[in-house]
């Protein structure tokens, strides 16, 4: 049987004025129908790329495919028109975004812009668009399942006179629109109030156990990782690093990047122990150092590392890691 | 919403006052005595003070002004000096003219400059926004009196198929107004053949009036539609599985359209007052021309009149654009 999703050796570029950033570097990752799996890295490690690859959102230029496939129930979207994209948009593979206030339209109706997704779909897969009434009946339905009130006065309202909390609801009641099977979820929490983080997380969570979604969750929180996600997938400088079951990784991250990460979070139960940050910064993506793109930052760096490209092997069964020093 | 109408009404209210002190200080550092040419060329000093006394030009300035602001308040514009006409009767006849080719200018403006602003955002840097940019170029540099010139001397002298000037030929009976709009009156009395001459005679001047406004809406309307098509809300669309037809015409262009919006009635008040170019070249009796003709004669009531019509335009169009960004813009709406 074929995974849900499967991405095999993506190099994704980016020209720019300076030069060619390689964005991603040969990422190979695999999703099951319903797993979840986590990605979590640095701001510009490359995971937000990876996950509008999916759903053929980056902007093509500057941005352009290296090598490599992304293989959606065994089909290649690298290679979809847009004709073919769209079908999928909404109805199959659904995304959750960072900023509720800025992927909003300030202008529309909530009613509008949901209504504007239904009946989109319906034409993206060659259906009649439902009339109107119809689609806002699905409108309101939907975001009666993401525990919103009232959702008949929702409708009318407009972005602005809701919360963050609300409007992330909101955006993910349009994810599920099309009941897809996937949902990708680009730093669902980020932008919101502690206190609503989890209670969006928790939503997610339970969408995801209740439907039988796929999740790909990317955040750069691993508290986030452990509550939502099963597997995890720790991304460096375009790369994936490590990749194992979360419980694993969090009590036992085996790479040096993701044991630095780890020893980042405080540890509220032994406070005297103080986070410790990792050293340097990210690197240039235009100019990434050569062989192993963490080892300047790497305390167990040798030679090797300056020269080889480490390749990701599995050392332990279900955990692989990119780096020449891993052992199990 | 209610809030939001009656301060902008409010401040319109003050806008006009102050439009009003303006045009009567104008007429009162104009450097022309207005009573030695109400008084005639020949007449002595004594009938030169008569003059200055009828016409109250020996009062104090407060009391002008008082006097002025009652007049206008009865929809009274004052005399012309020179040729004795009601300044209010005089308008009525011009206005129409330079109305009905201010309008046909916005509308080819608006209905053109819109769909070539958001044809050149969706081809950016291609050959279609290529051609548009130096249009739009071309259309801000070329001096109308130019260009207008230039389309008499294609469209009239060369090919023959247009008039070069006026609203109708000299031999047709210009028919009882009803707006005093030709275009509009000769459709509402079904009357088709003087509406193809009176479109034939305003086409050149309205597209000559029109092309600078048509190069500034299509550009601010193509550099906001390039921003809005990258805003986040139109990446989650796209994701959502909107309609791209959808997107560009309704999420991107309802963005876009409300800086579009302000160029849109500052232009209409511009070209209210840059109408004088094209009605002399033109030799359309609007506004533009009456009060070049006055103004050369030195008779400032009609050149006062202009321009607080003119102003009242501009006011009126700012208004306008105004009510509509709050219809446009929900977060604008809260009292």
């Amino acid at each position: 049987m074929t995974a849900l999703l499967e991405i095999a050796d993506y190099r994704l570029a980016f020209d720019t004025f300076d030069g060619t950033a390689q964005v991603l570097d040969g990422i190979d990752l695999t999703l099951e129908a319903g797993g979840t799996l986590g990605i979590v890295g640095e701001t510009g490690c490359g995971k937000s790329v990876l996950a509008r690859s999916l759903m053929a959102l980056n902007p093509m230029p500057p941005a352009r495919v290296v090598s490599g496939q992304i293989r959606f129930r065994g089909s290649d979207i690298l290679g979809m028109s847009d004709r073919e994209m769209r079908r999928l948009r909404g109805r199959a593979i659904s995304m959750v975004f960072q900023d509720p206030a800025s992927y909003l339209n300030p202008l529309l109706a909530i009613g509008t812009q949901m209504e504007d997704a239904i009946r989109g779909q319906d034409a993206a897969v060659g259906e009649r668009q439902r009339p109107r009434a119809a689609a806002r009946a699905r409108a309101a339905e939907l975001l009666a399942a993401v525990g919103l009130p009232e959702p008949a006065r929702l409708l009318d309202s407009h972005p602005h006179q809701l919360s963050g909390g609300m409007r992330q609801r909101v955006l993910i009641a349009m994810a599920l629109a099309g009941d897809p099977v996937l949902l990708v979820a680009d730093e669902p929490t980020t932008a919101l109030d502690v206190t609503v983080q989890a209670q969006v997380l928790a939503l997610i969570a339970r969408l995801v156990a209740e439907r039988g979604l796929a999740l790909m969750l990317i955040t750069h929180d691993l508290g986030v990782v452990a509550a939502a996600c099963a597997r995890v997938a720790v991304m460096y400088a375009g790369t994936v690093v490590e990749e194992a079951a979360t419980a694993d990784l969090l009590s036992r991250p085996l790479h040096p990047y993701a044991r630095g990460l780890i020893a980042a979070v405080p540890d509220l139960d032994h406070p005297e122990r103080r986070p410790q940050g990792i050293a340097g910064s990210i690197p240039s993506l235009i100019t990434p150092p050569r062989g192993c793109r963490f080892h300047p930052r790497c305390p167990v760096a040798t030679e090797r590392c300056r020269s080889e490209k480490p390749l990701r092997r599995e050392i332990l069964p279900g955990r692989s890691i990119a780096c020449h020093h891993a052992t199990p | 919403m209610l809030g939001y109408l009656l301060r902008r009404i409010g401040l319109a209210g003050l806008m006009l006052f102050g439009l009003v002190c303006l045009t009567f200080v104008i007429s009162n550092v104009a450097p022309s005595d207005p009573a030695a040419l109400a008084a005639g060329p020949d007449a002595g000093r004594s009938q030169i003070e008569q003059a200055r006394r009828d016409y109250g030009l020996d009062k104090p300035l407060p009391e002008q002004f008082l006097r002025y602001l009652t007049d206008l308040a009865h929809g009274d514009f004052g005399r012309s000096i020179a040729t004795g006409r009601s300044v209010g009767t005089d308008l009525a006849r011009y206005f129409p003219a330079t109305l009905e080719l201010v309008i046909l200018a916005m509308a080819l403006g608006v209905l053109l400059g819109v769909p070539l602003g958001v044809l050149s955002a969706l081809r950016k840097d291609g050959p279609a926004d290529h051609a548009t940019r130096i249009f739009a170029v071309s259309g801000i540099a070329l001096p109308p009196f130019w260009f207008g010139l230039l389309l008499q001397l294609a469209f009239a002298t060369w090919l023959g198929l247009l008039p070069t000037s006026g609203r109708l030929s000299v031999f047709t009976e210009p028919p009882p107004p009803i707006t005093g709009l030709l275009l509009v009156d000769s459709l509402l009395t079904g009357n088709f053949g003087l509406f193809r001459e009176a479109l034939s005679h305003i086409i050149l001047p309205a597209i000559v009036l029109s092309l600078p406004c048509l190069a500034s809406i299509l550009r601010v309307n193509r550099s906001e539609m390039v921003e809005a098509l990258r805003m986040d809300y139109v990446t989650a669309a796209r994701a959502h599985g909107v309609t791209p037809w959808r997107i560009v015409m309704v999420h991107a262009l309802k963005n876009a359209m409300l800086p579009t919006l302000a160029i849109i009635g500052l232009r209409w008040g511009w070209m209210m007052s840059s109408t004088v170019l094209v009605e002399t070249v033109f030799d359309w009796p609007g506004i533009g021309l009456y009060a070049v003709s006055s103004a050369i004669a030195g008779d400032f009531k009609p050149v006062m009149g202009v321009t607080l019509i003119v102003g009242l335009n501009f006011m009126i169009a700012n208004l306008i654009v105004d009510l509509l960004y709050g219809v446009l813009d929900p977060r604008l709406r809260r009292a």
